[in-house]
Order: structure tokens, then C-alpha cells, then sequence
């Protein structure tokens, strides 16, 4: 393979978009989780869930920093290395991004200060309000987000400006509520519920091998299966609907995710197969037959990888494996969340066992369902940007190989040494405990007091 | 209506916002490296803790409102200024995080790094938005719908300049928030930075000004000034700006130098911003209608009507939201950072 710029600036691309959707993914769940504790805590006056609050929102912090640098680097990369899809595309994606800053963006970011530093000086509902408005400010980000993620998947209410071969919209009702975009919204926003309840479980396990088991911890475990069990049926609910709109605009996307070469009436589901895409077939196939009329609601044949132009095929093989572990990790979530669930039925959720072994390392589950879940999205729509209009070939900035090899080389370096960063200042947060626990002295850190920290913790310790 | 016109405003406005909000953050973080003590370094970032988030998502509505509202102008200019894009963006990575891990770190060469990363990561950061700045004043070339120079096309001795100049403008505008913030030795040895920056500042922006006027031929006719001549019917209506300029130069130098604690401590910072404001304003009367200078006007690479037209709906309801919740927040915390509450426990 050439290194030309063209595949570098792809490489960047996925990069930058997998390292920074993880961020967003987990604050928009742990936004959700903190306001659910903060009105708890108000409603019920239970210290168990303020001491929730001011242990998760320190991780928030950490998580929505890295979310926020991370992001600034995706509203440049259009133009630094897609110049021609931003001048093509900019009159109808570029409305959709503006709304994002201006909805969403100012919201969480300004009332991030309140909600860290504003302990001393709002009031509980005041501050409550806060922490609700940042959530709001995350939930409404993703939908512009996705909105315009999903307008390029499957674009409408549009037209082609003759003269500059430019896109502008003709309806923008239909261009926001495009057609894949209300499953893509519900799939993403419950995909960050999941993903944020998964590590919240990992953490309140790790606590109980460790045996450090607080109150908190019980209500951490207790919340994290519940929601698992909760929404993963949802989820799945979400996911099929999101493959059904799929499979009605990209055809080409499904039959990648498939597995399937062959147009046929009635199709199987696949699961396990190395696919050959030279050979236009799959090696060591295990399959299920028969089962395409329970899965898709159609009497249309269902078309297989070889009734589209090579150049019209998605690579295979990464859009059909992303989608199995992707499914993979859903169902050990589901799982987990079912046996959590049925631990707290039986009063036995502080008893470490197999259970909270195996959920510390299922807490990664959700980034990596979320990255393949992307992947099996993003992937599966090439060879377009716009699917069926303006090709990722095609929608390049006149950059030198080099610069943009430079670049992806420094978002590596980058990335690297952030994310060691962060992942160690948060995991030391998550697995200390709670502060507060008499049985367990806290673990003094260096900081100024004034900070988000300090702020805090001089709260739990006057509560 | 003038679609066009009013998103360039409003966009010029975002950056402006920008400059002044963000600009204040990267100076005090470009005087971290020079602060006595880690007390007194904690002091000056908690001044800018709960607010620097919002501070910078004026630059993501500068760059996002660029792709939104000047389509063609974005897909020109961010490839040439591929590399400083690049550098302002690793830069305000590793401050942006800076300012929670260094309070993480627990061993001492961790947090020297972040530390570092901080005061570094705001200098690289503020000398990479000079060096964008400078690379857009001198122009790109431009081939139909597309950048047509090279990787290296900004970097002239000029866009240097222009990049000294902003990471000296903004010392000056963190120093004067400094003042604002502070109190005893630390806002003391912030007023021995604001003088600094301030005489840096007043000759940088003559230098500047000087060198812009020789950029190109529409500037100089613009402002009626020649190395020769002087055309007083052009120049007279624009003189205020230059003469607002070195009055708010003097009255800044009084505060800080003769008046010293007498003068009130917001006042600095107003003057700064101010000055901010007239070197800003000098610049979009040079460069006007050029948003791609000296190739493409705002007209010329505006997205459709109905796309402006759509975000200014949003804009105009949303705007007056934002700048009111912005406002209610910095009166928040107003008032000075508390020593007591900036000594590790």
C-alpha cells in the first residue's frame, strides 16, 4: 500500500474520531449518572448518593478535559485535511455543527465551572441545575453531531449547485431528521449509558476484591447491573432498528456486515468466517441458515457483496469482524448486568467472587463496543463521504504526504501520552474507594484547594 | 439581508471573544513558568479554572462557524496553515489537560512535566495563533476553489513577528487579570509583568502596523499611507483608531508604572482588552471584504443563503443565552482568589 495522502489523512481521521469519541461516549453516560445521583441525593437526602456525586464527578473532570482538547482538534480537521468535502458539503453539514457549538457546546463547558468549582457558591439546586444543564449540553451535542454524522450516511433534502458541484439544502427539516438518524441518535446515546454503567461496575468490583466495600460501593454495583440489564435489551432493540434503516439506504453496508457474497431470498447469519474479498467469498464459514425472514422485515431479495461494482464493495473485513465483537461485547454486558442484578436479589453483591473478577476487565467493554460500532458505521459506508454522492477519494486537501504524515505521527505521540496520563489519574481515583470511609483513609493527592478537588472533598468532609 | 456581512461580523466577533477570554488564560499560563513558588502557580491558574472551558469553545465557534458560515474560506486557509493549526492544536491538548493533571500527579517529575506542558503547552499555543494570524495577513495563494502553495508558504519573517507579538499581547492581557485576581506580592509581580509586556506590546504593534501597510497595495490605499506620502483625505477618518491606540498605550503605562496600587485594579485589564480592540479593528479596516486576502472576499466564499440564514436564527436566539450565562458565571467567582484557599493541605 502506497502511504500517500489520501490513506494518511483517513488513518488521522479514524485516529483522532476513535481516541475522542471514547470521551464523549463516557461523559455523556457519567453526566447522566451524576445528575441521576445529585437528585437522588436531594430527593432522598441520603449521604450515600452526594458521596457518589463527589467521587464521579473528580473522574468527570479528568474525562471531560480530554473530551474537550480532543474535540477542539475534530472541528479543524475538516478543513486541514478535507478541504474539498468542507467546500462541497459546508452550506449543509456546517449549519448542523454551528448548532452544536451554540447549543450544546457553551452549555456544558461554561456550567462544568459551576458544577466543580461552584460548591461554595450556589446553593444544592442551584448547583443541581448545573449539573443538569451540562448533561443536557452533552445530550444535545450528540444529536447535532449525529444528525450531521448520519445526514452523510444517508444524505437528502438537498441539491447539487450546477456551477461548483457544491450540496445545499432544499429542506433542512429533512437534512436534520434524516433518515437514519433517530435509530443512530437512541443507538449512540444508549451506547454511552451502557459504556459509562460498565466501567462504574468494574469500579465498584475492583472495590470489593480489594475490600473496600462502602455503602457507596453497594449503590455503585447496584446502579451500574440495573442500568446494564435495563437498557442492553434496548440496545439491542436500537441496533437492529439502526441495521433495518441501514439496510434499506446502504445495502452494501449490511451485506459487509453480513457476510454475504450471494444475493439471495433467504440469508443466514453468519458467525464465524475470514472473508476472502479477492476471492469474493468467505473462508472457514460457520453459519446459521435460514434465518434472514426473522431478522429482516422485506419479501426484496437480500443483496449479497456481489451485486455492487468492486468499487462500490466497503472493505469486508474489518466492517464484518467490528460487527461481531461489537455484538460480542453487548451480550457479556447484558450478561453481566443479569448477574448483578441477581447478586443484589440475593444480598450478595459485597461477597467478592467470580462475578466482580470478571466484571473489572468487562468495564472496557463499552469503549471497545463503541469503537467497533463506529468502525462497522464509518467504515462500511466507503468508498463515500457523502454515501452515494462525493467520494472519499475525492474529498482530499491539497496537503503534502509528509504534512500529513507529520501530524498523524504527533496525534499519535500525543494521544499516547494523555491517554497513559488520564487513564492512570482516573483509575487511581476509581479503584481508591470512597474519601470518606472511616475503614479506609484517603489517599491525600497534591492539589490546590480551591480546585475542583479541594472543592469537593472540604465538602464531604463537612457532610 | 446581507447574509455574508453579518456572519462575518458575528464570526469576527467569536474570535475577538476569543482573544480576550482564551488570550488571558495563555498569558497566565505562558507566566506559570515564571511564578516563584507552586503556591503562587496554583494561585494564578485558580483565577482561570472554572472558566477556561468556555473560554476556548470560542475558538471551536471560530473555527466551526468558519466551516459553517465561509465554507471555501475554511477549505482554503486551513491547509495552509496546515503546520500551525497543527502546533496551536498538540499545544492546547497538552495545556487543556495540564490544568487537571497537575493537580494529579503525584510525583514530583510527573507533575514538573504538566507543569511544564501548562506553561509551555499556552506559549506554543499562543505563538501558533500568531503565526496563523500573520500568514493571514500576508495572503495565500489560491488556484480555483483550492490552496495552491506549499507547506511552508507562512512562515516569513513576518508571520514570526506577528507570533512574537501575540504571545507578548497575550502576557499583557493575563498580567492585567492578574492584577484583577490577586492581591500582595503575586499581584505586585504581576504589575511588574503587565509594565513589561505593555512597552513589548506598544512596539510590537507599530512594527506590525508598519510592516502590514507595506503587505500589499489595497492596504496601503486603504489607509492612505505610503513611506512617502500621506493622503490626509483618507487617512483622517480612520486616524482615531491609530491615536485611540497610543492614548490607551499612555493611560496603561500611567496605571502600571506612576499610579501603580492607587489605580484600580480592573483597570488594567480593561485598557489592555481595549487595546486589544483598536489593534483589531485596525486590522479588519486593512483587510476588508478579504477573507481569503487578497483573493477571496466573505461574499465569494459564503455558504448558501439558506444556511446562514438558518444559523442566524440560532445564532440570534442563542448568543444572548450564552453571552448571559458566561456573564452570570464570571460573576460567579468574582472578586479575588482567596490565598488561604491556594496552600496545599
Amino acid at each position: 500500500m502506497e502511504f500517500d495522502a489520501l490513506i494518511l489523512s483517513r488513518l488521522q481521521f479514524a485516529f483522532v474520531v476513535a481516541f475522542h469519541i471514547m470521551f464523549p461516549a463516557f461523559t455523556i453516560g457519567l453526566a447522566a449518572f451524576l445528575a441521576v445521583a445529585e437528585g437522588l441525593w436531594l430527593f432522598t437526602k441520603k449521604e450515600v448518593f452526594k458521596r457518589l456525586y463527589l467521587h464521579w464527578v473528580k473522574i468527570f473532570a479528568l474525562a471531560f478535559g480530554i473530551g474537550v482538547v480532543s474535540g477542539v482538534v475534530m472541528s479543524y480537521q475538516f478543513g486541514t485535511n478535507w478541504a474539498v468535502f468542507s467546500d462541497k458539503a459546508g452550506s449543509v453539514i456546517g449549519p448542523l455543527l454551528g448548532y452544536e457549538v451554540l447549543t450544546a457546546f457553551f452549555l456544558e463547558a461554561t456550567f462544568l465551572g459551576v458544577m466543580l468549582f461552584g460548591w461554595k457558591r450556589v446553593g444544592p439546586t442551584l448547583h443541581f441545575v448545573a449539573t443538569c444543564a451540562v448533561a443536557i449540553g452533552t445530550s444535545i451535542s450528540a444529536f447535532w453531531i449525529l444528525s450531521a454524522n448520519s445526514w452523510m450516511q444517508t444524505p437528502v433534502g438537498f441539491d447539487i449547485d450546477p456551477e461548483t458541484g457544491n450540496f445545499f439544502a432544499t429542506d433542512w427539516w429533512a437534512v436534520i431528521f434524516n433518515p437514519s438518524f433517530p435509530s443512530r441518535y437512541v443507538h449512540m446515546m444508549l451506547a454511552a449509558f451502557i459504556t459509562t454503567a460498565a466501567v462504574v461496575l468494574a469500579a465498584g468490583a475492583y472495590q470489593v476484591i480489594r475490600g473496600r466495600v462502602t455503602e457507596p460501593t453497594r449503590w455503585q454495583i447496584r446502579m451500574a447491573s440495573g442500568t446494564l440489564l435495563l437498557l442492553m435489551p434496548l440496545q439491542i432493540w436500537a441496533g437492529h432498528w439502526s441495521g433495518e434503516v441501514a439496510h434499506h439506504y446502504q445495502p452494501a453496508k449490511v451485506a459487509a456486515m453480513e457476510g454475504w457474497w450471494e444475493t439471495s431470498d433467504v440469508q443466514g447469519t453468519i458467525l464465524f468466517a475470514i472473508p476472502d474479498a479477492e476471492n469474493e467469498r468467505n473462508i472457514a464459514e460457520i453459519m446459521i441458515p435460514g434465518t434472514s425472514p426473522y431478522l429482516f422485515n422485506t419479501d426484496e431479495p437480500l443483496q449479497g457483496l456481489n451485486a455492487f461494482p468492486e468499487d462500490e464493495r466497503p472493505p469486508v473485513f474489518p466492517v464484518f469482524w467490528s460487527f461481531r465483537i461489537m455484538v460480542g461485547a453487548g451480550m457479556i454486558m447484558l450478561f453481566m448486568g443479569g448477574w448483578g442484578v441477581a447478586l443484589w436479589a440475593m444480598k450478595r453483591i459485597e461477597k467478592p467472587g467470580l462475578f466482580h473478577w470478571l466484571a473489572v476487565p468487562s468495564g472496557v467493554l463499552g469503549f471497545v463496543a463503541v469503537i467497533t460500532g463506529w468502525i462497522v458505521a464509518e467504515v462500511g459506508r466507503q468508498p463515500y463521504t457523502v454515501y452515494g454522492f462525493l467520494r472519499t477519494e475525492d474529498s482530499i486537501s491539497p496537503v503534502e504526504p509528509a504534512a500529513v504524515a507529520t501530524s498523524l505521527i504527533v496525534f499519535m505521540v500525543v494521544y499516547a501520552i494523555i491517554f497513559t496520563a488520564g487513564v492512570i489519574y482516573m483509575a487511581r481515583i476509581a479503584t481508591r474507594g470512597f474519601d470518606d470511609d472511616p475503614t479506609d483513609p484517603p489517599v491525600r493527592e497534591h492539589r490546590a484547594p480551591g480546585s475542583a478537588l479541594a472543592s469537593v472533598t472540604d465538602k464531604a468532609e463537612e457532610a | 439581508m446581507d447574509y455574508p456581512l453579518i456572519w462575518s461580523f458575528l464570526i469576527a466577533t467569536a474570535v475577538m471573544l476569543y482573544v480576550l477570554l482564551d488570550g488571558s488564560d495563555l498569558g497566565i499560563g505562558i507566566l506559570t513558568a515564571f511564578a516563584k513558588s507552586d503556591e503562587e502557580r496554583n494561585l494564578m491558574t485558580a483565577t482561570i479554572e472554572p472558566v477556561w472551558d468556555g473560554n476556548e469553545t470560542w475558538l471551536i465557534l471560530g473555527g466551526g462557524g468558519l466551516f459553517a458560515a465561509f465554507p471555501l474560506a475554511y477549505a482554503i486557509l486551513m491547509p495552509a496553515f496546515y503546520i500551525p493549526v497543527l502546533l496551536m492544536l498538540a499545544a492546547l491538548i497538552f495545556r487543556g489537560v495540564a490544568f487537571e493533571f497537575r493537580h494529579k500527579a503525584v510525583r514530583k517529575t510527573t507533575r514538573h512535566f504538566w507543569n511544564g506542558a501548562f506553561s509551555y503547552g499556552s506559549l506554543f499555543a499562543a505563538f501558533a495563533q500568531g503565526l496563523i494570524l500573520g500568514g493571514f495577513i500576508q495572503g495565500v495563494s489560491v488556484d480555483g476553489r483550492s490552496f495552491a502553495g506549499g507547506t511552508f508558504d507562512w512562515l516569513t519573517p513576518f508571520t514570526l513577528l506577528v507570533a512574537v507579538s501575540v504571545a507578548g499581547g497575550y502576557v499583557l492581557l493575563g498580567s492585567s487579570w492578574l492584577v484583577l485576581k490577586t492581591e500582595g506580592s503575586l499581584q505586585k509581580w504581576s504589575r511588574a509583568w503587565a509594565r513589561r509586556s505593555s512597552l513589548f506590546v506598544a512596539l510590537a504593534m507599530a512594527a506590525i502596523s508598519l510592516a502590514t501597510l507595506s503587505i500589499d497595495p489595497r492596504v496601503t490605499e486603504r489607509w492612505g499611507v505610503t513611506m512617502q506620502a500621506i493622503d490626509f483625505g483618507k487617512f483622517l477618518p480612520l486616524a482615531p483608531i491609530p491615536l485611540l491606540a497610543g492614548l490607551l498605550l499612555v493611560a496603561l503605562w500611567r496605571d502600571l508604572s506612576i499610579l501603580g496600587d492607587k489605580a484600580p485594579d480592573w483597570r488594567p485589564m480593561v485598557l489592555s482588552a481595549a487595546l486589544f480592540l483598536t489593534g483589531y479593528l485596525g486590522l479588519g479596516i486593512s483587510l476588508f471584504p478579504y477573507l481569503v486576502p487578497f483573493e477571496l472576499t466573505i461574499w465569494e466564499t459564503a455558504a448558501r443563503d439558506n444556511a446562514l440564514q438558518l444559523m442566524l436564527v440560532g445564532a440570534s436566539i442563542m448568543l444572548p443565552v450564552i453571552l448571559a450565562y458566561t456573564i452570570y458565571v464570571y460573576s460567579l467567582f468574582w472578586g479575588k482568589v482567596d490565598p488561604e484557599e491556594s496552600y496545599h493541605d
